[in-house]
């Protein structure tokens, strides 16, 4: 009988206990059940900011939060805990459900502070905490917007971390922000006076107005809006104010158990995130663990991880404390601090190097003699964060300024310089001495192995570069040589055949390679070809270098023959289409099967039949469906507003323009798209390379999504736009990843893979920081208007035409060695026994 | 070649196969010969049928060169056969028949016993 473990909170920590003990009872010792305030399943409250990208709270999902497939967890939203009978062993929900626990955890987190300013409580007052609070400033920014247009302005009480995501969700929304906060510099905990001045420089350029050393007296309403008192003198008029002056421990549920709780709040508990009662547990926000209240993430995941490992008598560590450093991008602005910030250690010293016309100041806290490090504050440019964070408390490599000089003084420090007990990822306390084995035994070849086998890098993502530098120091030199005939690249290769105009295999490979090429670099340097806009892919040279399935514009299937695809745009097809396809495949004998990708595949063509097919085919007015290319595939549809009854958009014209404009593409690897006519979803578009969402206000888009064997959600990229800004956004998204990926890399492992991630692919689509964007979309245009289709191409040029016998001493005869049986009315092939070979 | 009286089989005139092309032969006895041309202009036959997944499909694979051995992928699963051996290069215990191959009269002959 296994007993029962009450887990009481669905945040971040509390999931992460909970996917902790599933990992690790494999005995199957414990049934866990969750009791959850909140209405939605865990989510990502760390990035709860990015919510107002595109108000799609599926984005914040934490993996597996639903648990819908392990009946081990039963998880109760909506239903928070009012009481704990410590005695009995119970808790009793707000909807009066009784559930009895052999072990308790506790991890409701905090609340938001708000101070006792007077007039708190006023309509168009909020805080900052959860998805809801969101959608509640959301509808208020609305309504302000929509009763008196232009630009509305909001409050920030406090100009902490959290007060500063808040004045950026605020921005997003269109508001403008004051932010007022009582210390005399923003971010007081993290920054020291240096940091914080420059900070407000850059906060203030983006349009958010700074009051600091200041206090709100009152706020008083005015009609429907509100006007704050402060006590400097000003008076702001506002829509709205949203209370961001810090957090305070939920620890109600416990001191109404009568378990002991800190003068200053937060669950009293041990090493072993143990209250006084054996049974009862605290882990995240809500405790108090060596008299300290941790309001980060990691060191709650690391309490998790403990108290997970107590119930499962895996490996019970204990809690020792953890590290408070920080990186985050604020209004776009880089900020981290790290250990000891602000030089509070006995003879600490300070190093500073402040920048104002670059917008940079770095400081390291460094012991009195200057031979450890101690913490630091980066503001403007975190770079060195990633290699700094690990070497706190560390002896030095050598002289501190040089860590935090500009890199061009050869600034900057190596992973080298780390013992292997250094924590590279904080979020996850995976040090280097596990990533170094993740590589060097587990054979990790990558960023995303290493991610995977190690979760490092997964959370916050800031320790990435460091994981590639490790990669390097290990030996798994990320040889970015395509195979042995070039030591470049593919985006090398690209740049090369782009800049030179270089347009043949055989040139490329005297000129920049070695030897003559192989099934590596042939198809490779085809495709760069190719999507540079270089005529038939079987002209001439070209048809060496294709891979079976582009030399046949066929899928080469296992017993030799085929299979023919053709392109159904969105999936919408005529029924007189249909019969021509249902024609060709009753006359030549094909197996036919519908495609995930909304389309039909013909299989069992033999070679020599192919063009017979494709005429008719072509005839009927269908195209390559370029189901063989490394190209794009179909753009997938729901049936959208044109007949459900709750699209919003057009799905299937959106979907059909698409696929007609990408038609023919050669990429890095295949590219799959969809677009769903509303948040339903039902084209699956997050599981694409390009997905798009209608919203009742324009489009979502997503990219970097994948199914298959390594499933990956696609990120928001761009969000409400119009269809123009949309295409124009996928034009470029498309030609820098053609341009920059490497060899058969997907979306998904493309943008994890990129320095920068989302942010930088943002950035350069977006925002054009590479001032590339015109030439992107110049190159798309072209492809464009060069696209022909290829089947109709080959069935006009009698010297393709002759390529497609099985033997070129008896053309029109079929290869003996195939034959098929039938199966469910249909043929498939049988295959012949390959003697003294194994398999 | 083991054989003394080797049969040769007219292919195809030689301009028909280019370099780094191949191309697949039915042999009178119903085998299945692929031959290749490389970059050089020296032609290889070899068995056409896959040894790995048993489809006669070798004709259609590229051809290049690893580590100088000039050599044809199979298009199936990629193994490499050295186009002068038929020995697989990933797998020397595997390997494909080799046939004779010349040129006659303008024609390549391939050569079966
Ligand atoms: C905007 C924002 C940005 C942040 N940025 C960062 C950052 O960059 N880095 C970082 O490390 N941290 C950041 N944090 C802090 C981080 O989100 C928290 O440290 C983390 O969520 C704590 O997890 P938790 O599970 O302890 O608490 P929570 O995630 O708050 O979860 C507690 C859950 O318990 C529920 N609950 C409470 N009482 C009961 C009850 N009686 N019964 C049932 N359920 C109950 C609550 O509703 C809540 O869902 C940020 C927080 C916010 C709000």
């Amino acid at each position: 009988m296994p007993r029962t473990l009450v887990v009481v909170g669905n945040g971040m920590v509390g999931h992460r206990l909970v996917q902790a003990v599933r990992e690790r009872d494999q005995a199957g010792a414990w049934r866990v059940v969750v009791l959850a305030e909140e209405h939605r399943p865990a989510y990502d409250r760390v990035a709860l900011t990015s919510y107002v990208d595109g108000w799609d709270p599926a984005v914040l999902s934490l993996p597996d939060n639903t648990f819908d497939h392990d009946d081990a967890v039963s998880l109760h939203l909506g239903d928070p805990v009012t009481s704990i009978d410590r005695e009995a062993r119970e808790v009793v929900t707000a909807s009066g459900r009784h559930v009895d626990y052999d072990a308790l955890v506790l991890a409701t987190g905090s609340r938001p502070f708000v101070p006792p300013v007077p007039g708190r409580e006023l309509d168009g007052c909020f805080v900052y905490r959860t998805i809801d609070d969101l959608d509640a400033i959301r509808e208020r920014a609305t309504q302000a917007v929509a009763a008196r247009g232009g630009r509305r302005s909001a409050m920030v009480l406090g100009g902490g971390l959290l007060g500063l995501e808040a004045a950026k969700a605020l921005r997003d929304m269109g508001l403008s922000p004051h932010v007022v906060e009582l210390a005399p510099r923003l971010m007081p905990l993290q920054v020291d006076d240096g940091g914080g001045g420059l900070l407000r420089g850059l906060i203030e350029d983006l349009d958010v107005t700074v009051h600091t050393g200041t206090s709100t007296e009152k706020i008083v309403p005015d009609g429907d809006r509100l006007i704050a008192r402060l006590s400097n003198g000003v008076e702001l008029d506002l829509d709205l104010v949203v209370f961001s002056a810090g957090i305070r421990p939920r620890d109600d549920l416990a001191r109404d158990a009568g378990l002991e709780v800190g003068e200053r709040g937060g669950i009293v508990v041990d090493s072993n995130c143990r209250t006084g009662d054996p049974d009862v547990y605290a882990i995240g926000e809500c405790a108090r663990v060596g008299d300290m209240v941790y309001g980060l993430v990691a060191p709650g995941y690391a309490m998790a991880d403990v108290v997970a490992g107590a119930l499962t008598d895996s490996h019970a560590d204990e809690f020792t404390g953890a590290d408070m450093s920080t990186k985050l991008k604020l209004l776009g602005v880089d900020v981290a601090s790290f250990g000891d910030a602000h030089a509070a250690t006995e003879g600490a010293r300070e190093i500073v190097f402040a920048d104002a016309l670059a917008g940079t100041y770095k400081k390291l806290v460094v012991s009195s003699g200057g031979e450890t490090l101690l913490g630091g504050v980066l503001v403007g440019d975190a770079t060195p964060y990633a290699s700094l964070r690990p070497m706190v408390g560390r002896a030095l490599p050598g002289e501190p300024a040089k860590l935090i000089a500009p890199v061009s003084d050869g600034g900057g420090v190596g992973v080298d310089a780390l013992p292997d007990d250094a924590q590279i990822c904080s979020c996850n306390a995976v040090t280097k001495g596990t990533i170094r084995k993740s590589i060097v035994e587990d054979g990790c070849a990558d960023v995303a192995a290493v991610k995977k086998c190690t979760k490092a890098g997964t959370s916050c993502g800031s320790c990435v570069p460091v994981l590639k530098q490790l990669l390097n120091a290990c030996g798994v030199e990320q040889s970015k040589a395509l195979c042995e005939h070039f030591s470049h690249s593919r985006a090398e290769l690209f740049e090369i055949a782009r800049v030179t105009g270089i347009a043949s295999f055989g040139e490329l490979i005297t000129k920049h390679g070695t030897g003559r090429g192989c099934d590596i670099c042939k198809p490779a340097v085809a495709s760069i070809l190719a999507s540079l806009g270089n005529g038939h892919i079987l002209d001439g040279e070209q048809a060496t270098l294709q891979d079976t399935n582009d030399k046949f514009l066929a899928n080469l299937q296992r017993n030799g023959t085929y299979s023919v695809v053709p392109r159904v745009p969105g999936g919408e097809i005529t029924p007189d289409k249909l019969m021509v396809i249902a024609e060709v495949a009753r006359d030549y004998g094909l197996y036919t099967k519908i495609t995930g990708g909304q389309r039909i595949d013909l299989f069992g063509a033999p070679v020599e039949d192919l063009p017979a097919i494709w005429k008719r085919l072509v005839e009927a007015g269908f195209e390559s469906g370029h189901a063989y290319g490394k190209a794009l595939r179909t753009v997938k549809s729901c049936v959208g507003s044109t007949w459900c009854r709750y699209g919003v958009q057009d799905s299937v014209g959106l979907a059909i323009e698409l696929e007609l404009r990408y038609r023919g593409l050669r990429s890095p690897h295949k590219l799959k798209s969809a677009v769903s006519g509303c948040a339903r979803e039902c084209a699956e578009a997050r599981g694409k390379d390009f997905g798009v969402i209608a919203t009742e206000n324009g489009w979502n888009l997503y990219v970097g999504g994948n199914g298959g064997m390594m499933p990956r959600h696609a990120d928001l990229l761009v969000s409400e736009v119009d269809k123009d800004t949309l295409i124009r956004t996928i034009d470029r998204f498309l030609m820098f990843y053609i341009r920059t990926a490497d060899r058969l890399q997907r979306t998904s492992t493309w943008l994890e893979s990129l320095d920068g991630g989302l942010d930088h692919v943002r950035d350069v689509v977006v925002e054009d920081s590479l001032g590339i964007c015109d030439e992107l979309e110049r190159q798309m245009a072209q492809h464009i208007q060069d696209y022909t289709d290829e089947w109709a191409a080959v069935l006009d040029d009698p010297v393709k035409l002759a390529k497609f016998t099985s033997f070129v001493n008896a053309p029109g005869t079929p290869d003996p060695t195939i034959s098929f049986r039938p199966e469910r009315g249909q043929k498939v092939p049988v295959m012949l026994g390959t003697p003294g070979v194994r398999t | 070649m083991t054989s003394i009286d080797i049969a040769w089989l007219p292919v195809c005139r030689d301009e028909v196969l280019a370099p780094e092309h191949g191309v697949a032969v039915l042999l009178p006895g119903g085998e299945q010969a692929a031959v290749f041309r490389t970059h050089d202009g020296d032609l290889h036959a070899l068995s056409n049928v896959d040894p790995f997944s048993g489809a006669a499909v070798l004709a259609r694979g590229i051809v290049g060169d690893l580590a100088g051995v000039p050599m044809v992928a199979s298009p199936m699963h990629k193994q490499h056969f050295d186009l002068r051996t038929g020995v697989c290069l990933e797998d020397p215990e595997v390997s494909v028949r080799v046939y004779p191959v010349r040129i006659e009269g303008g024609m390549i002959m391939v050569g079966s016993p």
